[in-house]
């Protein structure tokens, strides 16, 4: 799997201080490449600090590339308005990152990051009000901000329009008529039919990121049309897997819905999720065009405290371990899938710095009984909990440390899975968590208890 | 629907009654109220013992145990890996035990050779270097689904019928006879009623419940036995703990996985027994004693049977001690004479079991045919060949050149085609093709991912080729999900912790399953 491939438009070049084994200095460190960093190191190259992004630019392969702000609270209740559910959460859920946080806050980490994607990988969405969309499995979903090129099946699913879904021969997460049949009594105009891809004859099985990045080519697109036509019929609108180009999805979407003369939408798909690589890719070329940012994608291995000279992170390096020093390093390290929390039979750690993880008091509490229980899973309410200014509190309930931050989906006290506030968090916490540290009152040290 | 002998209870027991009474020309129907082995035959190590773990407690198990082994081996060698196996004591373990059991094994006619530390060792490299003494033993790992399956194949074969999900509700009694059965279908809630002659109850921990229902009181111990998976396969043989049986002092190699265990606790009831927190700590703190490396390894499941347990003596402290002896009643002292009751023993000594019952029901209904299960081989069907680790693949990689089929389930690789093969057997037996179904006629979902993507993919590919026309599909990979949950939760650190997250971020946090409304009620 190659997702490391740079846009072949974008041409860049390595600064000599990225390369080797020298010391890299910087103001702001973020550990974690997933849609925390990215969105930290946005909102701090965007406020001058110079920033660091250690992760790896695969953090994205298994997110799906819909954000979801908040959707569901108490456990089962769905809201259409998310800011209603979030004042809910405040009132019910102290210890939830948006309960430190205000609604400008959330609504401006969002604007923000839509405008910096904008022109790179549009995205779209209903202000104050959830949308619904359909999902591989045939299951309706409401999120907050989706694609672009997912918005015109919000609007087939609103009419319950006459819709033809495509999927190919060979795909094997994704079945276009076990979504029509598992929707079609609640919309009779929905139908499917499965086509032969463009040059996939002799393939046994057709890979995601094959399929899209044979769209990002003209050729394939007037190819793909022809072999869609001949079954649009009478249906309004076109569904496919959002597999619709890789780097040119915007481009790929008009062009079908030029050939066909029909909106079309994409569909998520599980994971390898290629719009979640889109936008990693997106969000890290395009902050690469600014001076104050460098990325690294590798894994941080350890980060200490020495005195005068702030933080310094190792990271695994080409030609060995190399060091970065800052003033201040955010914490984007994710649960368990993004290392950011170690479970054994003991207890949940945190990875990096062993900070204390609230935790339920024993293993036998971390998981209920059925997987889709309502009231979700209590060990993913574990995580750090925070001073209001997004600094990791030690057992005592005091600051760590002066310039340490954590954001994301390491937080404690927020179940992003069962509540729907995945993305919204992660952007939301890491605004909340740069104005912090744009804030600060630069570096001071404070004893630390861990 | 009539038949002449009612058989209560598809595990091992059931299956090889059937088998039995088939091949003695006795036409008998077997109703089980869940699937094939839903209850303790597909929750056990898949051992098979070679009886030296019971040469001191219950010399009588024991040498049941080395006679019914060598007769599998021979009539069933599809079913059986013949691994060998080691008993292994540690420091600290009691060495009047390990002084005594050579001896008591040859007493019982076991073979038990003794083998120095360094060749136990160079055998097994995983083992403790606290090992004190080895001894070589006749030990096999069985697969019970294949057992079962092929043994209810051959007596379909033969005329046998079957109903799954099919339950007992209610007998209807005049004077010593059972004149009437009640039969509850559990899908669907359908009643019928039938009229065998003679009723066999092979329920194992549920046989108390089922007598019940006969108004005869039968008392069965219910133990729980939790056992826990492996990602991996650790050792070639069966290793075996050489003290007196306790828990977690058994490692049994299962195709490509390692199965570790059991405990043993006392439970009221046999239907919601789960493996806890606590048993497997134990179970990994005990094992790694034999092979420290399970300390540290990667468990990908964790599953409870019951055993059932017929005591005398109801105030033993420990249930080991209680004989894995089974026990044949014929209920004349509750007054009924067709009625017969087959419970205890376990997986080993099951075509025992049945011979003994089968040779009673057999006199009461006039037949004189003699027992031909010691002999007779046991045919190979597609029925149980699934459930095979490495059959699967070994079939896609034989599949002639340009033929395309895909891997749906990527931990085990099983193929669409075999999906399709498994679906078609499925219809053809009337049952339905659902993923747990199908999960329980083969290994999907039995890998690392635990059904995380192969769910998902069988799913697609079902829709695709109309096995599935209903919406019913998202009830299904719920219903298959939550099946595998159950299985790992005890087991959810490191790894397997990593993986349910990634589980339910598909799931529930892109497909909201857990928002979806049934769409029929599941039993």
């Amino acid at each position: 799997m190659i997702i490391n491939t740079p846009d072949p438009a974008a041409s860049e070049t390595i600064s000599p201080e990225t390369v080797g084994l020298k010391t890299i200095k910087t103001d702001l460190t973020i550990i974690g490449a997933g849609m925390t960093g990215m969105a930290a190191a946005l909102f701090a190259t965007n406020r001058k600090i110079s920033t660091t992004l250690v992760g790896h630019h695969s953090a994205m392969n298994f997110a799906s590339g819909i954000m979801d702000l908040m959707g569901v609270h108490p456990p089962g209740r769905q809201h259409d308005n998310p800011w209603k559910a979030i004042d809910q959460v405040r009132r019910d859920l102290p210890d939830h990152p948006f309960s430190k946080i205000g609604n400008s806050i959330i609504e401006g980490s969002l604007e923000e990051l839509s405008e910096f994607l904008k022109d790179k990988l549009a995205y779209q969405r209903s202000r104050g009000k959830n949308v619904t969309i359909v999902t591989s499995v045939g299951t309706l979903k409401k999120t907050y901000m989706i694609p672009q090129t997912m918005w015109n099946g919000v609007t087939a699913l609103e009419q319950k329009a006459p819709t033809l879904i495509i999927d190919f021969f060979g795909m094997k997460l994704f079945s276009a008529r076990q979504i029509a049949t598992s929707l079609e009594h609640q919309w009779p105009g929905i139908r499917s039919k499965t086509v032969e891809f463009p040059r996939s004859e002799l393939l046994e099985e057709l890979h995601p990121e094959h399929v899209a990045r044979s769209l990002d080519l003209l050729t394939n697109r007037i190819e793909l049309a022809d072999r869609i036509r001949p079954f649009v019929g009478d249906a309004q609108y076109i569904g496919l897997p959002a597999l619709v180009g890789m780097y040119r999805s915007a481009e790929a979407v008009a062009e079908l819905q030029r050939c066909l003369e029909r909106p079309i939408f994409e569909i998520p798909t599980p994971p390898i999720s290629v719009p979640g690589i889109r936008l990693q890719e997106a969000m890290i070329n395009g902050l690469e065009a600014d001076e104050n940012f460098h990325s690294h994608s590798t894994m941080a291995t350890g980060i200490i405290e020495v005195p005068g000279r702030g933080f310094v992170t190792t990271i695994k390096g080409n030609n060995g371990n190399q060091t970065i020093e800052s003033k201040t390093v955010l914490l984007a390290t994710g649960r368990f899938l993004g290392k950011g929390l170690v479970a054994s039979r003991m207890g949940i750690k945190e990875a990096l710095m062993n900070l204390h993880v609230e935790q339920p008091e024993s293993r036998q509490e971390w998981h209920r009984a059925s997987l889709f229980d309502p009231k979700g899973h209590p060990v993913n309410r574990a995580g750090i909990r925070t001073d209001s200014k997004f600094r990791p509190l030690n057992i005592l309930g005091g600051a760590v440390m002066d310039n340490l931050y954590a954001a994301g989906s390491i937080l404690a006290g927020s179940d992003w899975m069962r509540m729907k506030c995945g993305s919204g968090v992660a952007v939301a916490t890491a605004l909340a968590a740069v104005r912090a540290i744009k804030g600060g009152n630069g570096y001071k040290m404070r004893p630390c208890f861990i | 629907m009539e038949a002449e002998v009612l058989i209560i209870g598809g595990g091992a027991t059931g299956t090889g009654i059937a088998r039995d009474l088939a091949l003695r020309g006795i036409p008998s129907l077997l109703v089980e109220k869940g699937d094939i082995n839903s209850g303790a035959s597909g929750r056990n190590h898949g051992l098979l013992h070679s009886g030296a773990r019971y040469v001191a407690n219950d010399p009588g198990s024991a040498r049941e145990c080395m006679e019914e082994g060598t007769i599998l081996r021979q009539t069933a060698p599809q079913c059986i890996d013949r691994c060998g196996g080691l008993f292994v004591a540690i420091k600290g373990d009691g060495e009047n035990y390990v002084a005594d059991f050579p001896n008591l094994c040859m007493g019982a006619g076991i073979v038990a050779t003794a083998i120095s530390p360094e060749e136990a060792k160079e055998m097994e490299p995983l083992l403790s270097r606290d090992l004190i003494a080895a001894f070589r033993v006749n030990d096999g790992a069985i697969d019970p689904f294949m057992l079962s399956l092929e043994n209810m194949a051959h007596a379909r074969a033969l005329g046998a019928q079957i109903l799954s999900h099919t339950r007992v509700v209610a007998f209807d009694r005049e004077n010593h006879t059972i004149r009437r059965v009640w039969l509850e279908r559990t899908n669907t809630g359908e009643r019928f009623s039938m009229e065998p002659r003679q009723i066999i109850n092979a329920t194992g921990a549920w046989a108390g419940k089922v007598a019940a229902l006969a108004g005869s009181t039968t008392h069965v111990l219910f133990s729980k036995g939790t056992l826990l998976v492996t990602q991996s396969r650790m050792t070639q043989g069966v290793i075996n703990r050489l003290r007196p049986p306790s828990d977690a002092d058994i490692l049994v190699p299962g195709g490509t996985v390692s199965i570790l265990g059991t405990t043993s606790v006392r439970v009221d009831d046999p239907d919601t027994i789960r493996p806890s927190v606590a048993e497997t700590d134990l179970i990994v703190q005990q094992g790694a004693k034999m092979i420290p490396i399970l300390e540290t390894t990667r468990y990908i499941r964790a599953y409870s049977g019951v055993r059932p347990l017929v005591s005398q003596d109801w105030e033993t402290d420990d249930d080991r001690k209680v004989s894995r002896g089974f026990v044949l009643l014929d209920h004349e002292s509750d007054g009924l004479d067709n009625f017969t009751t087959i419970t205890g023993g376990k997986l080993t000594t099951f075509r025992l079991m049945a011979e003994k019952t089968v040779d009673l029901v057999a006199a009461r209904v006039g037949n004189k045919a003699a027992c031909t299960t010691k002999t007779e081989l046991l045919p190979t069907t597609l029925d149980g060949k699934w459930t095979e680790p490495g059959i699967a693949p070994s079939v896609w990689f034989a599949k002639p050149a340009g033929k395309k089929d895909r891997i749906v389930c990527e931990c085990e690789m099983i193929s669409a085609s075999t999906i399709d093969t498994i679906a078609q057997t499925l219809e053809q037996n009337n049952e339905t093709p659902d993923l747990l179904t199908i999960g329980r006629r083969s290994r999907l979902g039995k890998g690392p991912c635990q059904g995380a993507f192969c769910s998902t993919r069988v799913l697609a590919h079902m829709y695709n080729k109309k096995t599935l026309t209903s919406p019913d599909g998202i009830d299904d990979i719920k219903a298959f999900l939550d099946e595998r949950w159950k299985g790992q939760q005890a087991i959810f650190w490191g790894d397997q912790l990593v993986q349910a997250e990634l589980t339910e971020a598909m799931h529930c946090g892109l497909f909201d399953l857990e928002l979806a409304k049934p769409r029929r009620a599941h039993p």
